[in-house]
């Protein structure tokens, strides 16, 4: 954190001058574990094993929040007797289909529920998980029955103890003791701990599951929707979690709704019965559908045209980053937009990226300097190589520079969901305009075409229907940035900005460009912009920024009381019931309906978060509870379950089924694996681990970094670090130079031997670690190889995201080989990878996109 | 909304850094780097240099550890200090880990109560601010580098470029205006704090108790003691280990400070040589 956050790294700083025990597990000695106070060396790729073993420790110990854990997850609610788990079937669930290398869910649901017919799955569901079907689960509370899911839970981890964590993570079981000790003791009615972690943890082939077992970490320990507890995703970079609630993402629309598909729907009340639940806060999906589709088409979305539901855009599968990157390379794609981003340095497998781009027929890329990304068609390693020539390459490729945050107005989203609103400094010099303008721009220029060649076309109604009459400002048109955040505050029939998502109606009345942002232009002040200092408020700072849903600060705030609405304790006092008041109350906005007394029960005809019990906290779930096990939403298993990485050194210590059945794979020429599938390299072909990471000094793939002097000279080349151990391995020299090759390619970096890398005993054997930081590329002040060529594109089900974190590699002294010689190198080692015998273990070989 | 005051921070104290007093007499001013809180960010090495338009020092690789600016020198007024100590991450030992310290500590002029580099310039570039601090006017200075060889901790530096010596000015400018010095301002830790010399030495005492009692018994104050060979630093540390460890002088003594005495010592040794001619031409006579 202190790495890559380490603006946000203040804050654990002032914790740990306040008391806090600073606990940091990574592979590497970095800025953070120097300041922490207990630093946990960890093999990348088993975080599972040892949160797995966390989770063992506090059931085994009975060190878990009983009154919490009871009340408040599902702990006692009953699963179907056909479920099967990971210990009943050696490493995968009940449901699974080999030859499609997926999971039919229908055997992990709740006991007596049925999956609704054609219910769209997982990476449909936006953030809230499917909803159950309506009607009470059965439960035992006493938490006893062989098929509740607390019981299920203590036998899924019984065999992750402090020995088989030692085994497969190489820490130290007196180590690991002393950290989970450190988690319980913190833990309770008096105390709480938070966990943080970024794309250490989210770039595996079961990185959802990494979250997912620190949710149940912190479900049993209670550390959910209290003051000083939950799970914060530092993001990879400003305003990430922006970009997830006004989505760049294929696969939803503003605020977690889904992005309809092609074939699943036949009109909007079909979609909204489809994803919406009956009880909890999903019951108002209507509300903000339709308060969407007024924001976007205005007048032109009436109850008569089902609220223009036919205007909206459509997906018909998997249409994520790196399936469209494999669509370009088999032709499919012919145009692409890059705005901020590089995927020649940033994306796994560059090499692929690369030649990807080169076979499309336009690309824009916009951004602050010309990027790799807009330079790969005259210089990049496959022009050097000889696999890419300039002349045989079709891409035009239009460089629009780009206006930076200085030079705008609008706003961040951190990982609190706080909004903040930043205000333009200094205008763009020459031709740099916001990405705003461009789109805005973008959007006139087209919709005048469309009117001047074919007005009556049904086919540009969506476009020239469109709410495209945003004010502009100034000699540059700027387009007024307020006016969308009051788009997406949204508005009343009086045309007054609302105050609040509850305000929204489904009749067409309102008008929201995004219904969790709702209220953010509350009062017609803009909320996000208020900057109220710290001394001046309570230390929840409700006058700093605005944050969604409705300026709270902590989601599902309700637990911070217990079931009668009493604070658990004086300590954690958060918010509560007043009793005299009849209504919740406390130093945030509760996340509660705020006259629904503790001891509300539902009638029968109750709907949505009057369906829920007063002591539910959870109003966005179905059944109002933290879900321990999650019964439909996610593609590889309710329960996480330790795999080893799609490139590993060691077998699954666990079960027979090596890595994730239904991770995501590619079968490319260009793609190929280090080991096969389910197998695992041991015959010293690629005997190291291979982790890639950033540096404070350096921001992501190197674009606003490695251009500016300032930055780039204090981290002025590529270099690797290695562990002495390793060092005298393979005669490398620090300060000299070394060759990493993998079965995609080799680059060269300079060496830095340190004992900040550690080497780990993992089954009875010592491992190496090299660890990369990916930021350099071929242009700007300080170019170098790219660390992420090296890696492969393997990917979790649930959210497409490769593994960057753990892979194999080979490493030799020297530089490496120029031109073709590079290709005969790592020809060389994908000839012997290829000639070894095929795969030792497994069920079967994962979801495999071939293409 | 129940109004609860924002309990104060500790890190952020809460210093007055207006560097004027209300009746607007100027204060001294100067650092205290809290080394226990650097995390080796480099912001103030960054934002020094964005303030100060001061230019890059060349993009080379040193190895040494996360050190690429090497030391302070002209083009590099705050210099960060990464330091690995200890023995491995060990594989199967309970304590593995605790035995790897990386310090970070960002060095800067020392604004010595007693400055050599103020007491040997001929041109009277080198001054001393009303905030107690020692600047070097670049439109006086004529290279001539004798504050250079007087500096005992390297801080002076000629610029090969313009022939004249920079270094940190304290940011004079902003002072001026009652602002933080731009390094204070983009540290995220406050690892460096600006602020009156007195309160920030009354801080700075306080900070190293709390880290005693803490066990920390490593921490210790660099050039807070206002006896020492410079009259004490206006920009002064806490270290966990040796100044030597940080590159630092561990017991500095203004190069100046035995001026007098050298001079006296010349001045004998003329007249013993005088005597001695004399007495030679003397006794030839006999």
């Amino acid at each position: 954190m202190a790495e890559c956050h380490p603006v946000g790294f203040q804050w654990v700083m002032e914790a740990k001058e306040r008391g806090a025990t600073i606990i940091h597990v990574d592979p590497r000695f970095t800025r953070t574990s120097a300041l922490a106070d207990i630093f946990v060396p960890i093999r990348p790729g088993s975080d599972i094993a040892f949160l797995g073993g966390i989770v063992n420790h506090i059931l085994e110990n009975e060190r878990y929040f009983r009154d919490y854990v009871v009340e408040y997850t599902n702990a006692a609610t009953i699963i179907k007797a056909d479920f099967r788990d990971t210990e009943d079937l050696d490493g995968v669930f009940s449901g699974f289909d080999a030859k499609k290398a997926a999971y039919d869910v229908r055997s992990w649901l709740y006991d007596g529920m049925e999956a609704p017919p054609g219910v769209p799955h997982g990476e449909q569901t936006g953030g809230a998980g499917r909803p159950i079907e309506h009607g009470e689960p059965p439960q035992d509370r006493s938490l006893q029955h062989p098929r509740c899911v607390f019981q299920l839970l203590k036998k899924h981890y019984r065999r992750y103890t402090p020995e088989l964590v030692e085994e497969t993570c190489g820490i130290p079981r007196q180590l690991f003791l002393r950290v989970a000790e450190a988690l319980c003791a913190n833990s309770g009615r008096e105390r709480t701990s938070a966990f943080c972690y970024a794309v250490g943890w989210t770039q595996h082939t079961v990185g959802v599951q990494y979250i997912r077992t620190a949710a149940i970490v912190q479900q049993l320990l209670g550390n959910i929707g209290r003051p000083g507890g939950g799970i914060l995703a530092l993001r990879g970079h400003a305003s990430i979690q922006g970009s997830t609630d006004i989505p760049t993402l294929y696969n939803l629309l503003p605020g977690y709704l889904p992005m309809p598909h092609s074939e699943r729907y036949l009109g909007h009340q079909d979609y909204v019965r489809k994803n919406s639940a009956p009880t909890g806060f999903w019951g108002h999906m209507e509300e903000y559908f339709i308060s969407l589709m007024k924001a976007w088409w205005g007048e032109h979305a009436t109850a008569d045209n089902d609220w223009a539901f036919g205007h909206l855009p459509r997906i018909d599968g998997d249409h994520s980053a790196y399936v469209f990157t494999m669509g370009m390379l088999e032709g499919g794609v012919r145009g692409y937009f890059l705005p901020g981003e590089n995927p020649a340095v940033g994306s796994a497998n560059g090499k692929l990226n690369r030649m990807a781009m080169a076979r499309l027929d336009w690309l824009v890329v916009r951004d602050l300097v010309e990027i790799e990304s807009a330079a790969f068609w005259y210089r990049s390693s496959e022009i050097e190589t000889g696999e890419l020539r300039t002349d045989d390459i079709p891409t035009e490729v239009f460089f629009l520079p780009a206006a930076s945050h200085t030079e705008k107005d609008g706003s961040f989203t951190n990982t609190q969901r706080l909004l903040q609103w930043h205000h333009t400094a200094v205008q763009p010099r020459g031709d740099c305009r916001s990405d705003l303008w461009f789109y805005f721009h973008l959007g006139r220029i087209i919709r005048m075409k469309l009117r001047d060649r074919a007005p009556d076309d049904p086919k540009n109604r969506p476009v020239l229907e469109l709410t495209w009459d945003y004010p502009v400002e100034g000699r540059r048109a700027e387009p007024s940035a307020d006016a969308v955040l009051r788009e997406i505050s949204g508005w009343g029939p009086d045309g007054k900005q609302l105050s609040s998502f509850t305000e929204l109606k489904a009749d067409g009345s309102t008008a929201c460009g995004c219904w969790i942002y709702s209220g953010c232009y509350r009062d017609g002040v803009n909320q996000t912009a208020r900057r109220t200092p710290h001394r001046e408020q309570s230390y929840v700072g409700a006058e700093w920024g605005w944050a969604w849903p409705d300026n709270r600060r902590i989601l599902y705030n309700r637990a911070s009381a217990d079931p009668r609405g009493e604070p658990w304790s004086e300590r954690k006092r958060y918010v509560w019931w007043d009793r005299a008041r009849r209504q919740w109350t406390g130093i945030d906005t509760p996340d509660f309906k705020r006259t629904m007394p503790p001891d509300h029960e539902p009638g029968k005809q109750a709907a949505a978060e009057e369906a829920l019990r007063g002591t539910e906290p959870f109003i966005m779930q179905a059944d109002g509870k933290a879900w321990l096990y999650v019964p439909e939403g996610l593609r590889d298993g309710p329960f996480p379950t330790h795999y080893e990485p799609q490139e590993s050194v060691f077998r699954n210590p666990l079960y027979r089924q090596q890595s994730n059945p239904v991770r995501q794979q590619f079968r490319h020429p260009l793609n190929a694996y280090n080991n096969a599938p389910d197998a695992f390299d041991d015959d010293g072909l690629f005997p190291y681990l291979l982790t890639t990471y950033r540096l404070t000094e350096h921001h992501t793939a190197g674009g606003m970094s490695r251009s500016v002097e300032y930055l780039a000279e204090l981290q002025p080349e590529l270099f690797c670090e290695v562990s002495p151990q390793l060092a005298a391995e393979r005669a490398l020299e620090h300060g000299g130079w070394a060759t990493i090759i993998t079965t995609r390619t080799a680059i060269e970096a300079r060496v830095l031997v340190t004992e900040r890398i550690p080497s780990v005993r993992v089954q009875g054997r010592e491992v190496h670690t090299v660890g990369v930081p990916y930021h350099w590329g071929v242009c700007g002040l300080s170019t170098g190889d790219a660390g992420n060529d090296l890696l492969p594109l393997a990917l979790d089900p649930n959210v497409h995201i490769q593994e960057c974190k753990a892979a194999t590699c080979d490493i030799r002294p020297g530089r490496r080989p120029r031109g073709a010689a590079l290709l005969e190198l790592v020809a060389g080692y994908r000839q012997r990878a290829a000639a070894r015998p095929p795969g030792r273990a497994g069920h079967s070989s994962g979801r495999r996109s071939e293409r | 909304m129940t109004a609860i005051s924002g309990d104060p921070t500790i890190i952020s104290h809460d210093i007055d850094v207006a560097s004027h007093h209300p009746d607007g007499s100027p204060r001294a001013m100067g650092f205290f780097t809290d080394t226990s809180i650097c995390i080796g960010c480099k912001a103030c090495e960054v934002a020094c240099k964005e303030w100060n338009l001061v230019p890059d020092d060349g993009l080379s690789f040193t190895g040494d550890s996360y050190d690429n600016t090497g030391s302070i020198g002209c083009n590099s007024w705050r210099h960060v200090a990464f330091i690995e100590q200890g023995r491995p991450v060990a594989v199967s030992d309970p304590e593995a880990g605790d035995g790897l310290r990386w310090l970070m500590s960002s060095d800067v002029c020392k604004h010595c109560a007693h400055a050599a580099c103020l007491d040997v310039c001929p041109t009277g570039a080198l001054f001393r601010t009303e905030f107690d601090t020692v600047v070097v006017q670049q439109d006086i200075c004529n290279g001539c580098g004798y504050c250079v060889s007087a500096c005992p901790f390297g801080v002076l530096d000629k610029r090969r470029e313009d022939g004249r010596v920079w270094k940190c000015t304290l940011c004079y400018d902003r002072l001026r205006g009652d602002l933080e010095p731009a390094c204070a301002q983009a540290c995220p830790t406050k690892s460096i704090q600006f602020g009156p010399v007195d309160e920030l030495l009354a801080l700075a005492r306080e900070r190293v108790d709390t880290l005693h009692q803490r066990g920390v018994g490593d921490a210790r104050l660099y050039g807070a003691d206002r006896d020492n060979g410079v009259g004490g630093f206006g920009a002064f540390f806490l270290l966990l280990d040796q100044p030597e460890v940080y590159g630092l002088p561990p017991d500095p003594v203004v190069s100046t400070r035995r001026l007098g005495q050298m001079w006296g010592a010349a001045a004998a040794a003329a007249g013993a040589l005088a005597l001695g001619v004399a007495a030679a031409f003397l006794g030839e006579r006999r």
